[in-house]
């Protein structure tokens, strides 16, 4: 009885994961063949499990409903076993084979995502500089010169190069419908590729913890037709001001803000830390650590 | 500084917390003193060495501190019921989460292995203490002030608020200016020394005091799952103790090792943060392995099956553990290559564990299964740590993790793996082994009613989880918009930490039923056990074995049984125990004075407190101290009287 108990709730609960996937949870719903690659990767490693799982649990009803004591003859005594070759042989045998068919599936599309999608190979990225302070983030389309914060709009069917860095504590950039999630730290810049196919409004956020106003770090991704995304930087060339360094300045002081859009990207008075400006510098060989030992973490290079 | 940065104010559940820690202590302080029982209190387990003493001590507080984190953890899940819900603030979640992972781990699970270790390896291998018993008693009073050290920081200066990972430059004096993660790096570091020494105790307890006979191939599971353990303690501890000192210097004398200006990298931390909290996954697991190697074989009446695989597999675990911390930051760009040799070194990690699942199926093959209450746990262990290890395979996966990470699928899969592995484990150790230490067992009916309450609620609560990660939830979120469409699950899962909650009471009311009501046990064997702890009367004499056994198999005292044959031979002879020793206690108060001096960077107190410290290691080196030998005639007494003989 007690293992149909646990039998039952398990199925119950396998059964609602499962019917989650053609509903609407974000990561079994992608917009784009990033997303796409890790929701067919995820949802190939899920029925793999369930096999194990599904070996697993009858083996283990068939146990306990045959071998219970209850059951049992009162003076039946179990022989000493001390386990059999073959069979132990056999079941790290084809867990390995699991193992082995699973790595070659990560390595494939762990490559896949990490580059450029494959259906785009041929165009020229569209470069956004995506960082984080406490509470938000700053995108800079240095392509445009013109930069926003806390929402981003990207062109369709056009691949795009997320390159990410923090002003502050770690933080995870992820847009799960359009792809998985990476780190943006202070001292380096990390790079996700993604492309979107279908026009609309996304969630994004931050998904590493750093400090109080976590919870609200999220950005609205939205995909515009290549008319719409034209028009809209023209509009914000236009109308949006220009983004001074003081302003910025005030920008990575911790809060929590609306969207803010400008006409200039903070890139020119403060470069990423990528190139000539990549961080692990260690000691004072760079003349302006002299000047900069003020606490502000924006002076770090 | 000011009594109101010094006290945590403005909260009323701190009021109400501090008020009551008041009450507890003045009640505790008044009834040691009406009942005369503070001569007891000193003499009986201030200054122990006895390990079964330590290791109910180590229980007792790891109970405690089951309750201090499971109150954390209801608190989490109340806030998180509702969208938009206003019980808890930020910055009050924030230290919640962290304390919860921190206690959970550090000053629950890990501590409740070592109180059982301490409880039962001595009496598994036959021998009559720990190979240095006051050692043993120092490791527990470290532990005992390094956790003490911890919980006061939520009302005396706040507690620690980064997360249990502390990442930089998140927990550097920059972004968490208060001293909540001057404790982290202190309480841990005061408490972690105490494991290390554990450890080595361990390891040369179990290398160099086994029975004669005994090979290592004859060595019961836990044993064997301790033994490695302990070496995994030896490796990884170390990695901890130099990234917290180089933490504390980092907050508190300005080195930059880890925080971000002039060159310090953060994820230096996060590697020296896993290269000992990978590990340390294993140190609370690989024992469990252990304890449900003994429940399982015991109540189907058979001997393991597979042993040598398992002993290779967990060999094969412990290598590994320490090949897949980069698995903990697959999101920090190093590319194809690097995530990939991980992602395989992780999964095969599945691989040694599925050996032992299967060996554990067959041990019930052909077994005569009876369900106590602590094979229920064992039992139930098996189909949802199978869960928490293919979910696990699955975050293994480096490209899926990148929609996995940080979410509450990976909160699901630890707990998952955790709660299954390690807290099943030790409340099923504790049931199992709790009438050698007392003498009488614990109400069984009770106790499965606290196991169903356990066992069901834990699936309510966490399952949820993992559909709300794949929905996008990140973990650590203090509030979230009704918009997201995760209020129903999370609402769900707050049902299902109320029934562990009235679980773990059950569980506690029992200790006091049972101490009550409970009859009592003279054969020493209540279960029909199969290793040498049971051949000794319960509760155990302080020298545990009056005659040592010899050994010729494994399971010998169960052939023993079988056979009626007997173990020991000769005569009795005068037994030499160590002498209790008040030093570990006054150490340990040192430190934590030490601590909490650091903590607030009162340097010339801390100074003296550390200078006691010292005090009382140079004071050792000169004593001389042979302990005390147990006369024939005592022993004789002792044995009859224990197995309810009339003398």
């Amino acid at each position: 009885m007690k293992a149909k108990w646990f039998l039952i709730s398990v199925f119950f609960t396998l059964s609602l994961i499962l019917s989650g996937c053609d509903n609407s949870l974000l990561v079994f719903d992608p917009k784009g063949p990033q997303a796409k690659t890790l929701s067919d990767t995820i949802i190939f490693s899920i029925v793999m499990m369930a096999g194990i799982l599904l070996v697993v649990y009858i083996l283990y009803t068939f146990m306990l409903v045959k071998y219970r004591a209850s059951k049992t003859d009162e003076n039946y005594e179990p022989p000493h076993e001390e386990g059999s070759k073959w069979l132990e042989i056999t079941w790290t045998i084809i867990p390995i084979i699991i193992v082995i068919v699973l790595s070659v599936v990560t390595v494939r599309t762990t490559s896949e995502v990490e580059n450029k999608p494959v259906a785009y190979a041929n165009e020229e990225p569209l470069v956004i500089y995506a960082s984080s302070s406490n509470w938000k983030w700053h995108f800079s389309y240095p392509e445009e010169g013109i930069e926003t914060v806390n929402y981003v709009n990207i062109p369709e069917d056009r691949p795009i190069e997320f390159r990410l860095y923090s002003y502050g504590p770690i933080t995870s950039f992820w847009i799960p419908q359009l792809a998985g999630q990476k780190y943006a730290m202070s001292d380096m810049v990390t790079t996700i590729h993604l492309a979107a196919e279908t026009p609309g409004s996304y969630v994004g956020k931050n998904s590493n913890f750093n400090g109080k106003d976590f919870a609200h770090m999220e950005f609205e991704a939205q995909v515009l037709t290549d008319k719409d995304y034209e028009e809209w930087v023209e509009d914000v060339k236009e109308t949006a001001p220009a983004l001074t360094e003081s302003e910025f300045d005030e920008l990575l002081e911790p809060s929590v803000l609306g969207r803010k859009t400008y006409s200039s990207t903070h890139l020119e008075f403060r470069p990423a830390p990528e190139g000539e400006h990549a961080g692990h510098h260690h000691g004072g060989s760079d003349e302006e650590t002299d000047t900069t030992h003020d606490m502000h973490m924006e002076d770090h290079k | 500084m000011k009594w109101d940065e010094f006290f945590v104010t403005g909260e009323p559940m701190i009021y109400a917390a501090m008020v009551s820690i008041v009450l507890v202590s003045v009640a505790i302080v008044a009834g040691l003193t009406y009942f005369k029982k503070w001569g007891y209190l000193w003499r009986n387990w201030l200054t122990t060495v006895d390990h079964k003493k330590i290791g109910v001590m180590y229980i007792i507080a790891a109970l405690l501190m089951l309750f201090r984190g499971g109150v954390d953890a209801l608190l989490m899940r109340a806030q998180t019921a509702v969208p938009d819900n206003g019980l808890l603030d930020g910055q009050h979640y924030n230290e919640i989460f962290t304390t919860h992972g921190l206690i959970m781990i550090l000053f629950m699970a890990m501590p409740f292995i070592i109180g059982l270790m301490n409880v039962v390896i001595p009496l598994q291998i036959g021998a009559r203490d720990v190979a240095f018993p006051r050692l043993n008693a120092v490791s527990f009073w470290l532990f005992f002030f390094g956790a003490m050290l911890l919980n006061l920081s939520f009302v005396i200066g706040g507690s620690p608020d980064a997360g249990w990972s502390a990442y930089f430059p998140l927990a550097s004096s920059e972004f968490s200016p208060t001293v909540g993660n001057n404790y982290y790096s202190l309480s841990l570091q005061i408490a972690g020394i105490g494991t290390l020494m554990t450890g080595i105790n361990f390891l040369v307890t179990i290398l160099k005091m086994r029975a004669p006979g005994m090979t290592l191939m004859k060595m019961p599971m836990f044993t064997w799952s301790i033994l490695i353990t302990s070496v995994i303690i030896i490796f990884a501890f170390p990695v901890l103790t130099v990234a917290l000192a180089l933490m504390m210097l980092d907050r508190q004398f300005g080195t930059q090792f880890f925080a971000m200006q002039n060159g310090g990298m953060d994820m230096l931390w996060a590697n020296l943060f896993w290269v000992w909290g990978h590990p340390e996954v294993y140190i609370v697991i690989l024992p469990a392995f252990g304890i449900y190697s003994e429940i399982i074989s015991t109540f189907a009446r058979k001997n393991l099956y597979g042993y040598k695989s398992m002993v290779v597999s967990m060999v094969a675990i412990s290598l590994l553990s320490f090949l897949v911390w980069v698995h903990h930051f697959y999101t920090m760009g190093h590319g194809v290559m690097v995530n990939s040799v991980f992602s395989i070194t992780t999964m095969a990690i599945a691989v040694p564990t599925g050996v032992k699942i299967f060996n554990w199926l067959f041990t019930l093959r052909k077994g005569k299964i009876s369900f106590t209450s602590p094979m229920l746990y064992a039992l139930a262990f098996i189909p949802i740590f199978t869960i928490g290890g293919v979910t696990g395979v699955m975050l293994a996966m480096a490209s899926a993790d990148y929609q996995y990470h940080n979410t509450m699928f990976l909160v699901a899969h630890f707990h998952y793996v955790l709660i299954p592995g390690t807290v099943f484990a030790v409340i099923a150790g504790y049931h199992y082994w709790f009438p050698k230490v007392f003498g009488f067992r614990l109400n069984e009916k009770l106790a499965k009613w606290a196991f169903w309450f356990i066992a069901i609620s834990f699936n309510v609560t966490f399952f949820p989880l993992f559909i709300l990660g794949l929905n996008g939830m990140t973990r650590r979120m203090y509030t979230y918009s009704a918009s997201t469409g995760y209020g129903p699950l999370n609402m769900l899962s707050m049902v299902g930490a109320v029934g562990l909650t009235i679980g773990f009471l059950l569980l506690v009311y029992n200790i006091y039923w049972s101490t009550r009501y409970a009859k009592r046990d003279t054969t020493g064997d209540p279960w029909d056990g199969r290793s040498l702890e049971w051949s000794t009367p319960s509760p155990v004499p302080e020298y545990n074995f009056a005659k040592t056994p010899v050994v010729t198999k494994l399971d010998a005292f169960w052939f023993s049984k079988k056979e009626n044959t007997s173990l020991t031979e000769g005569e009795y002879e005068p037994i030499h125990m160590p002498n209790n020793n008040g030093q570990p206690f006054i150490m340990g108060v040192a430190f934590f004075f030490f601590g909490f001096f650091m903590v607030f960077s009162w340097w010339i107190p801390a100074i003296i407190a550390g200078l006691v410290v010292l005090g009382t290691m140079a004071y050792r080196t000169f004593e001389k101290d042979h302990g005390h030998h147990i006369p024939v005639d005592e022993i004789e007494r002792t044995e009859k009287a224990l197995r309810g003989e009339q003398s």
